[in-house]
């Protein structure tokens, strides 16, 4: 959902009035496409949060399908349970393994995921044909037809109806989920994780939540199965049907959830056709669609990586929102009265990689209610004490401390819970997403919404503080006629105000600017500047990292300069200007 | 389990962990050098097996046909390439290269089959046919890929692996295929029985080690691959093609699984789909590696191989089971030993 307009309600509208209709004068073939196209959706939708948007890859989930579908075999053919009984077995079951699966997997990098679900998608499925009080190869029959208080869903059609209603169910609250404080925070994820941080997101957890979520929904798809067939084994439940899950969501475009649909639909009666073409086709049977599965993904991947479903969303206008609703901020923070106090105090740091030492020893404070200015030539050291302070670098000695509470084992986001803002020097914004998106990431602490509250969409009046909130500091920063644009279309100048704005939709007690004024015009950086002055006298702490000197000059109110590593001087603009030290740094020797 | 069992299973397992170990090898190796994680090594193996077994009965094996098909989706490919480059100058030597010197090996092997030639010789014409596709399904492949990231490469990579299964299907047909042994003779010791077989499969994966050890460390062209794993753009710009550095690999990678599947061809039976779980074991010893390390994949893969062969004495039924449940544990001491800085985009 990189910023995808939504889908125009007219086109939602036909899609449902197609699937009503299949039912009604579709053949019975059809029927049972589409309750394989549906049962599908709800495992791709999965694979769209976890892969499309959080960039997590998965072949494994064939398994929780099978998951689902032999939790519910088991039980309801061992004792005369309700399979209702047994969906919220099947859902703990499932969420235990991910949990643990994901626990261990996805602290690993990228690669090493979707390694790992292949290799217990195989583990799972030999597990399942090899336990005897499973049937083994030959599976589970007899299982019980669901009943709905009382009606007893006994044929296809029947079917048809629960699977698509679960499916559009679902297909409503991942969207919900998208559109809210974690679904933001998701977002981020994919090549985000790093700045999403900073502003208090916990990254692990968050892509654990993504990967239970995902396998529920393949859960929720076996349990289906398992009720609709009556009938289980283990062959659907292999890591080549894992695999095809993934290219359904590759395919259809794993950027939006209609991309789930798109995918799983393309595939499915694609799959269809070539069954029953190759064969005579070729003269002989044998799997031969998943040739034509892996050359559509080769080709798709070189040429269109984004999937189908964005040339499908072009065909319909966009709707886009071009208001932000009107609803009360979300409460700030209780302004720090204290002036001229230390609030971040550095005591002997040191950074060193390998034999080089950036950081050498440094100290200095800053005092609340001021603008301290970092200041040194290339390679001083600056960027690194910067990383230090906002805990994306580990100390290698001595100490840094927020308000008494030494930073050195704290993760960033427990940094940015202290009520520390920060912006990067080289631009992340998530390109995809609109302004007000990206700048109500800032806000992720200031709100409570969880997937749950998110999913059913109980979040609405936080989300719309949310965004008021995110309005108004573009407002102050200056950007409010670019509140929807997509943050890359704007030039990179903008893109770093935008950054300060994010920074401020944070409410932060201090902070921290890293180069701001980089690529700025005259114009831009006076209104920074302005901008920075009016929030120091509202009561905010400022630490600017800066190379442009007249910025810094006019703006500090006091200045450190470093060189190699070492604090060369520190004091009022004015004085450190008159510094030999500093002259001799900066001019090489007067 | 007495001591002649167990030592029965350690040479099994030690064996099988050689063969592991030169796809271990392969799969770091493939890596390292284009960040592709190369799923489809299985299938290169099994190709070894079948062709080797074709060439043995004496007719065409498969492998000619999708040097063939190969051959003509990379002509097409390259012209397409070169017209656009605007470089139609060049596009003779390419095509010669592409699809000449396939052609040609495809030739070669469909003359050879029915004249029986000598094991050794059938051994170096499969070995010549398989590595071949190496080269050739990058250029088709990866090669238009090279930017991308590794999870990409990783989606294309199954891609392929469906693809090769699918034609392998095709090509070979579905029934499995052995080889004869290289030698019947045994060696005792003690109350131990080695057979030659395996000590020749343990011997040659030792040999090759070796070479590639020394390929890479004392060749230039071994400092060139390096170079390109260490850094694209810097080995770019010292003069290092990258489409060189991954033809290279993909050959030498290929030349490895084909090697492997002539050595596994005596021990067991090869069909078109047994590459996947093959490589996929390789795999564990590569990621046991951390991806990048050749000794540490090398002996991640010996180790597979022991606790396959221990776990199938005790529970024959669940030894794929144990074997890739392994990665879990794995895993977990590789996130533990490594504080890692993500950014995975």
């Amino acid at each position: 959902m990189r910023g995808a307009p939504a889908v125009p309600r007219i086109a939602t509208a036909a899609f449902v009035a197609l699937l009503v209709a299949v039912p009604l004068i579709a053949p019975p073939f059809w029927v049972t496409l589409g309750n394989y196209i549906g049962l599908y959706s709800i495992v791709a939708l999965g694979l769209v949060l976890l892969t499309g948007v959080a960039g997590q890859t998965s072949f494994g989930q064939a398994a929780f399908v099978g998951l689902g579908a032999y939790t519910s075999a088991w039980v309801t053919t061992q004792a005369p349970v309700s399979p209702w009984l047994a969906l919220p077995m099947a859902l703990a079951l499932t969420a235990v393994v991910a949990l643990a699966l994901g626990f261990i997997t996805l602290r690993m990098k990228g690669h090493y995921l979707p390694l790992a679900t292949i290799a217990w998608g195989i583990a799972l499925y030999l597990t399942f044909g090899n336990l005897d009080w499973l049937g083994g190869h030959t599976g589970i029959g007899g299982i019980p037809p669901l009943s709905i208080g009382g009606f007893s869903l006994r044929n296809e059609r029947h079917y048809y109806a629960l699977i698509w209603v679960v499916a559009l169910a679902t297909l409503w609250a991942s969207r919900n989920l998208l559109d809210s404080r974690p679904g933001r925070a998701l977002r981020a994820m994919k090549g985000g994780l790093e700045m999403a941080e900073a502003f208090g997101v916990n990254g692990a957890r968050l892509k654990i939540v993504a990967f239970v979520y995902a396998a529920l929904l393949a859960c929720l798809s076996g349990w289906l199965y398992a009720h609709l067939q009556r009938f289980v084994n283990p062959t659907p439940f292999g890591i080549n049907q894992g695999i095809e899950y993934l290219f359904m969501a590759v395919i259809g475009g794993a950027a939006s959830v209609w991309g789930a649909v798109v995918g799983a639909a393309l595939i499915t009666i694609l799959k269809e056709v070539l069954q029953d073409v190759l064969p005579s086709l070729l003269g002989r049977s044998g799997n031969f669609e998943i040739v034509v599965f892996g050359v559509l993904m080769i080709v798709l991947l070189q040429f269109a990586r984004d999937g189908v479903w964005p040339w499908l969303a072009r065909l319909a206008p966009a709707r886009r929102a071009r208001a932000v609703p009107a609803a009360a901020p979300l409460p700030s923070r209780a302004a720090d009265p204290s002036r001229d106090v230390a609030i971040l105090t550095v005591h002997r740091a040191r950074k060193t990689f390998g034999g080089l030492v950036a950081v050498d020893d440094l100290s200095f404070e800053i005092r609340t209610g001021e603008i301290l200015g970092l200041i040194g030539p290339n390679g001083a050291g600056k960027s690194t004490t910067f990383g230090l302070i906002s805990g994306a670098l580990r100390l290698s000695g001595g100490d840094i401390a927020f308000r008494g509470q030494s930073l050195q084992s704290l993760t960033p986001y427990e940094i940015a819970r202290l009520g520390i803002g920060r912006t990067f020097q080289h631009v992340r914004l998530l390109p995809h997403m609109s302004v007000l998106d990206n700048v109500a990431l800032g806000a992720y602490l200031r709100g409570s919404a969880g997937v749950l509250r998110a999913a059913l969409r109980l979040d609405r009046a936080e989300e719309a503080r949310t965004r008021a909130v995110a309005a108004r500091a573009i407002e102050r920063a200056g950007l409010a006629a670019h509140t929807f644009d997509e943050a890359r279309s704007l030039p990179l100048g903008t893109q770093r105000i935008v950054e300060v704005a994010r920074a401020l939709a944070a409410d932060p007690v201090l902070l921290l600017l890293d180069e701001p004024a980089a690529g700025l015009r005259f114009l831009e950086k006076k209104a920074l500047a302005d901008l920075l002055r009016g929030l120091r006298s509202e009561g905010m702490t400022i630490l600017l990292v800066e190379h442009d000197m007249e910025f810094v000059m006019g703006l500090t109110d006091r200045l450190v300069v470093m060189d190699f590593g070492e604090k060369l001087a520190e004091g009022r603009p004015d004085d450190v200007r008159q510094d030999p030290a500093v002259l001799e740094a900066y001019l090489g020797g007067v | 389990m007495d001591l002649s069992i167990a030592a029965l299973l350690a040479q099994d397992g030690i064996t099988n962990g050689a063969i592991y170990a030169l796809l271990a090898l392969a799969i770091v190796l493939v890596f390292t050098v284009t960040r592709v994680i190369w799923i489809p090594s299985g299938e290169f193996l099994s190709y070894g097996t079948l062709t080797l077994a074709g060439l043995q009965l004496g007719k065409a094996p498969g492998t000619v046909g999708l040097l063939v098909a190969l051959a003509i989706v990379a002509g097409l490919v390259e012209t397409a390439s070169s017209w656009r480059q605007g470089a139609l100058a060049r596009l003779p030597r390419r095509l010669l290269f592409w699809v000449g010197v396939p052609l040609l090996i495809a030739l070669v092997l469909a003359r050879a089959a029915p004249l029986q030639w000598p094991f050794p010789v059938q051994v170096l014409l499969t070995l010549a046919a398989v590595t071949a596709m190496g080269p050739l399904q990058y250029r088709i492949v990866y090669q238009p890929l090279a930017d991308a990231s590794v999870l990409v490469l990783l989606i294309v990579s199954v891609a392929v692996h469906f693809v090769l299964t699918g034609l392998g299907l095709w090509f070979f047909g579905a029934e499995g295929s052995r080889t004869p042994a290289f030698s019947d003779a045994s060696l005792q010791a003690g109350a131990v029985v080695f057979s030659a077989q395996s000590l020749f499969v343990v011997l040659a994966s030792l040999l090759l080690i070796g070479v590639l050890y020394l390929l890479f460390g004392a060749t230039l062209y071994g400092k060139a691959l390096r170079a390109t794993a260490i850094n694209r753009i810097g080995a770019r710009l010292v003069g290092i093609s990258p489409s060189f550095a991954g033809t290279l690999t993909f050959a030498l990678a290929a030349l490895l699984c084909a090697f492997s599947g002539v050595l596994i061809g005596p021990i067991t039976t090869v069909y078109y789909d047994s590459g996947f779980l093959i490589s996929l074991k390789g795999f564990v010893g590569a990621i046991i590696g951390g991806l990048v390390s050749y000794p540490l994949a090398a002996a991640g893969a010996i180790l597979v191989g022991l606790l396959e062969s221990f776990s199938s004495f005790w529970a024959s039924a669940f030894k794929e089971v144990i074997v890739f449940t392994l990665i879990i544990p794995v895993l977990l001491w590789r996130s533990l030993a490594t504080r890692h800085h993500e950014e995975d985009e």
